[in-house]
């Protein structure tokens, strides 16, 4: 399996997702610049980190999405390619049209830093079978997921909504953490930092399932 | 030389003029003579800021010598844009702390925001990358009308800052005292860390070397900041806005990354912050630090404001721009990456030898006009740079004893009817509780590294350093402390219990105190009594520092925090706010204040000058201590600490950590022991229950006692807690150390019981859950809804 990690101006997540599928989960990862034109061959998961694209200036995600390699990872998500978006990179993927609906301000006007549980409610690539609790740390001021009535209702029909808060941190429709989207449940987008909870140090390791899930998916 | 020329609008100077910009009738008799003629109004500006107490510490000097520097692990002591101290195999933590009080009191956001890019920048332009930050701040009474705007703004702004360029918030502290009700403090420290054989300095090197602008557009913000930061606050609030700079955080994290690539490519000489006073500080102080001359054609300058003066360019305090000197040849790779990351970039002059400090424009050259008038610069500014340097003016102000206090009366200390309620009420104080509100709002754990969030006594950070293809591990602790009225009852007790407190966080959680760094907040220097605080603050810091072989090596001084009212001034407490780096010898060796396991020991290890004369006991540790102040103050005794005995202390925990031997371990501070059981059994991490304990307290002679038992402030006590076979251990340790330690009681149940000897009364029963509920909600009268 290889990974590539794609960074824009102001992601700040970088470190620690890098450090998980290369240190962690032993993955062959490659990082690239926004301003590539293409992935390199034969990555199998495209992940983007959290953080502050251009300063989440206009809306978070909004300046990203129309980088250069935006194109490259839309077409890989088309054909099936799993692609990982942490915080700011699920802002960026749902700005991109590569997953439905939109992240917006908490409902408490915050921003928010603290460990909070989430429900796994739908199995896929990176999740594993429903109500398994992972125990998972948030760090956002813009994680409230939204989406119109229709969406929703795709979503819940088609069993797309892969995270539940236990106790929505944000007022998130749905109490929504983490959705599934592309052709195959290969895009995935959730707030928490999985891989802020990937070792011990950082206190526990819930974070890592995710990553050796979908590392251990054949391509 | 020729007079540099006066620019087209440049005003006469008058002696209204001169006090206009806090200068004196000596300085500025000062800089005739330096000059041999009249500055320019331009020149003149200059002189402000480069000898305001902000950038001259023109007050603070002939004391700041007095305190200890060097040490085996020194790089970099003080002088610099931060302080740098070994942490082994190549690899040094690079850290300082700044104030930012007088912009967070005038716009609170934005104050406290650049605050946090101004100190980042300071450590990151060592050639560092920041890995942690903590922030000390200080707030009026709970119930000012005032309190919770400025809280609520500044809390925001050191978030919006730290969190969007990505360097954790690992730590800090609140207090809230009518002392600071005209003059909030906001404290900020960062703490990186870089190769030992890449540390960059401020110095502009090399004849001929071109210089370097690079990051935001300068514009009209923040025009005299620095003097600014010297001024006391009247009355009814501060109109002083335009003198704010505005904070860019994404412009600061691609100056960051855009710094730390120019930093591997060997292509600096020298780098610099454009911080207080900007263009003019950053240059001048570059060019003195190597004793050369620089040139500078402001017509280079990138700019979005238009029409600036040279006045207003040199002085401008535009966020997120620094000064570059390139290595012979090098102008271009600095371009090229400075292109990537999408600044601006230009060279705008050179480095001479002639101890000169030149500035030259094009009178109504302006690079945004449609059709610029054509360029034909002139010199308009020409200082010899010793002259805004070493050669500024330094004050040995006059120093009066502070008037001999009220003798202490413990009769007229209040004692508490109901034990469990007044201890309940302490836990739920605003200046005792947790802390949660706060540091929630602070990305704690971005870069994945920390390994102790805020609520323990110190943060820690796990640090990949990487050096040619390897990567080592580094673990460091941060603490940040000063408790204002025990500096305020006795400035040298005070400040040597700050450096111990300080120090003694570490310890306790596993790490060795190997560096401090100080940000001495005072009032206004003129006053004499002021200017004996900070002196015997300063005696009281090295005293501290000496006896624990721990030196300072950067700082800070913000003087003026006093307020006009119209009974005449008041100064804030004395705060000299220290902040210490720890070095873990291993990761595994960190220790946190929660309580592990029920049926673990519980410990006390008691240093205090008291410990040996339980005769004096009866109100000891209540002068100056939040009880007291709870209860409308009076007087008591003034705290005291034997630093030899703290000493033993800290020596003893470390080793006890680094056998691994302790289960939990937490400074007794502010609140006393009562409070301090209390944080051990709530501050359990999110994935384990909170943990009561049984505790036996020794015989009260008096309910005066008793309240000295549970809320008195002395210092040098640690509770541990132990699994029961290395209790034997642990005892044995303490005594061969010298250090005083007492078995108190059981952790364990969903109670803290406090039973005392002797005593017919039952032993004072508090829930662990109410314990937690007092303490998450202590600021709830200040911010309410506090939950979602």
């Amino acid at each position: 399996m290889r990974a590539t990690v794609a960074i824009f101006p102001g992601l700040n997540a970088d470190a620690e997702m890098i450090r998980t599928l290369r240190e962690v989960c032993g993955a062959h990862t490659t990082v690239i610049w926004h301003t590539d034109t293409s992935l390199p061959s034969g990555t199998d998961l495209v992940a983007i980190p959290g953080g502050f694209s251009y300063g989440d200036y206009l809306r978070c995600g909004a300046i990203a999405k129309t980088s250069p390699i935006m194109t490259a990872i839309q077409s890989h998500a088309s054909r099936g390619g799993y692609v990982l978006g942490v915080c700011n990179g699920f802002q960026i993927l749902t700005e991109a049209g590569l997953l439905p609906g939109a992240l917006t301000r908490n409902l408490h006007m915050r921003f928010e830093c603290r460990d909070v549980k989430v429900k796994v409610t739908a199995e896929g690539p990176f999740t594993p079978s429903p109500g398994k609790v992972w125990r998972l740390p948030i760090a956002h001021a813009e994680g409230r997921y939204q989406a119109s009535e229709e969406v929703l209702a795709r979503l819940e029909g088609e069993g797309l909504i892969a995270l539940r808060y236990e106790n929505n941190p944000n007022g998130s429709v749905h109490d929504i953490a983490g959705i599934y989207g592309g052709p195959r449940k290969n895009v995935f987008g959730l707030m928490p930092h999985p891989e802020r909870m990937s070792e011990d140090i950082q206190g526990g390791h819930d974070g890592r399932e995710l990553f050796d899930r979908v590392l251990s998916l054949a391509s | 030389m020729p007079a540099p020329h006066a620019f087209p609008g440049d005003p006469p100077i008058t002696p209204a003029l001169v006090k206009s910009h806090k200068l004196t009738t000596d300085e500025y008799a000062r800089i005739q003579k330096a000059l041999g003629r009249e500055p320019t109004f331009t020149e003149l500006g200059v002189y402000s800021v480069m000898w305001s107490e902000h950038c001259s510490y023109k007050s603070s000097r002939v004391h700041l010598k007095r305190l200890p520097t060097k040490g085996p692990r020194v790089i970099q002591g003080p002088g610099e844009n931060a302080g740098v101290v070994d942490i082994g195999d190549g690899f040094a933590a690079v850290f300082k702390m700044e104030s930012h009080n007088h912009p967070s009191f005038i716009e609170p956001y934005q104050g406290a925001a650049t605050g946090v890019g101004g100190i980042l920048r300071d450590v990151f332009t060592m050639g560092a990358r920041p890995i942690a930050s903590l922030n000390s701040l200080r707030f009026g009474r709970p119930d000012h009308p005032r309190t919770p705007e400025l809280l609520r703004g500044v809390v925001a702004g050191i978030g919006g800052y730290g969190n969007c360029i990505g360097v954790p918030t690992v730590g800090g502290e609140v207090q809230f005292d009518a002392s600071y009700d005209g003059n909030i403090l906001v404290n900020a420290f960062t703490c990186g860390v870089a190769r030992t054989d890449r540390i960059f300095y401020g110095r502009a090197s090399g004849l001929g070397n071109s210089i370097l602008y690079i990051g935001a557009k300068t514009g009209r913000d923040g025009i005299h900041g620095a003097t600014m930061a010297s001024d006391e606050f009247a009355e009814g609030g501060p109109s002083q806005r335009p003198t704010m700079q505005v904070g860019d955080p994404f412009m600061g994290k691609k100056l960051l990354e855009a710094c730390l690539e120019l930093f591997s490519m060997d292509v600096l000489e020298g780098i610099q912050d454009m911080g207080a006073a900007g263009l003019t500080s950053s240059s001048v102080e570059m060019a003195g630090r190597a004793e050369n001359g620089i040139e500078l054609d402001l017509d280079l300058v990138p700019r979005r404001a238009k029409k600036m003066q040279p006045y207003e360019i040199l002085l401008s305090e535009s966020q997120e721009r620094m000064l570059l000197v390139a290595k012979p040849g090098m102008e271009k790779q600095v371009l090229d990456v400075c292109a990537k990351w999408e600044l601006d970039a230009a060279v705008i002059g050179f480095v001479t030898d002639t101890l000169h400090w030149v500035i030259k424009a094009t009178p109504g050259y302006d690079p945004l006009d449609d059709a610029p008038t054509p360029r034909g610069a002139v010199t308009v500014v020409d200082l010899p740079i010793p002259s805004l340097t070493d050669d500024a003016p330094v004050y040995d102000r006059p120093r009066a004893a502070a008037p001999p206090r009220a003798a202490a009366d413990p009769s007229k200390i209040p004692v508490p009817s109901d034990w469990k309620e007044e201890l309940y009420a302490m836990c739920g104080a605003p200046n005792l509780g947790s802390r949660q509100w706060v540091w929630r709002q602070y990305d704690q754990i971005v870069r994945g590294g920390t390994m102790v969030r805020p609520g323990s006594d110190a943060g820690v950070v796990r640090v990949p350093c990487e050096k040619d293809g390897t990567t080592i591990m580094k673990t460091l602790a941060f603490a940040v402390d000063c408790n204002g009225r025990h500096v305020e009852l006795s400035p040298i007790e005070g400040a040597k219990m700050a450096i111990a407190e300080v120090c003694r966080n570490l310890v306790c959680s596993g790490a060795e105190p190997i560096g401090i760094t100080d940000c001495l907040n005072f009032g206004n220097p003129e006053r004499p009594e002021v200017m004996e605080q900070f002196a015997l603050a300063i005696d009281g810091l090295a005293e501290g520092c000496l006896a624990l072989g721990v030196p300072i090596v950067s700082g800070n001084v913000s003087l003026y925090n006093e307020t006009q009212y119209q009974d005449g001034p008041r100064s804030i407490l004395p705060t000299p706010t220290v902040a210490a780096v720890g070095l873990m010898a291993h990761e595994d060796d960190r220790v946190t204040q929660a309580w592990k396991r029920a049926g673990d020991c519980v410990v006390l290890l008691d240093a205090r000058p008291t410990s040996s004369e339980p005769g004096l006991r009866h109100y000891a540790g209540l002068g100056g201590s939040e009880y007291l102040a709870r209860h409308g103050g009076g007087a008591a005794d003034v705290p005291r600490i034997d630093l030899a005995a703290e000493k033993r202390l800290q020596t003893l925990v470390l080793a006890l950590a680094r056998a691994r031997v302790l289960a939990s371990a937490h400074d007794v501070s502010d609140g006393g022991l009562g409070v301090a059981l209390a944080e051990c059994c709530t501050s359990a991490s999110e994935d384990a229950d909170d943990l009561g304990a049984r505790i036996d307290l020794p015989k009260p002679h008096s309910p005066l006692e008793q309240a000295s038992m549970l809320f008195g402030e002395e210092p040098s006590r640690i509770l541990l807690s132990v699994r029961p076979e290395r209790l034997g251990e642990v005892l044995a340790q303490a005594k061969q150390a010298g250090v005083p330690a007492a078995e108190l009681g059981i952790v364990g149940g969903k109670t803290l019981s406090l039973a005392f000897e002797g005593q017919a009364a039952p032993p004072v029963v508090l829930e662990v859950s109410e314990i937690r509920r007092r303490r998450e909600e202590c600021l709830g009268a200040i911010v309410p809804n506090l939950e979602t």
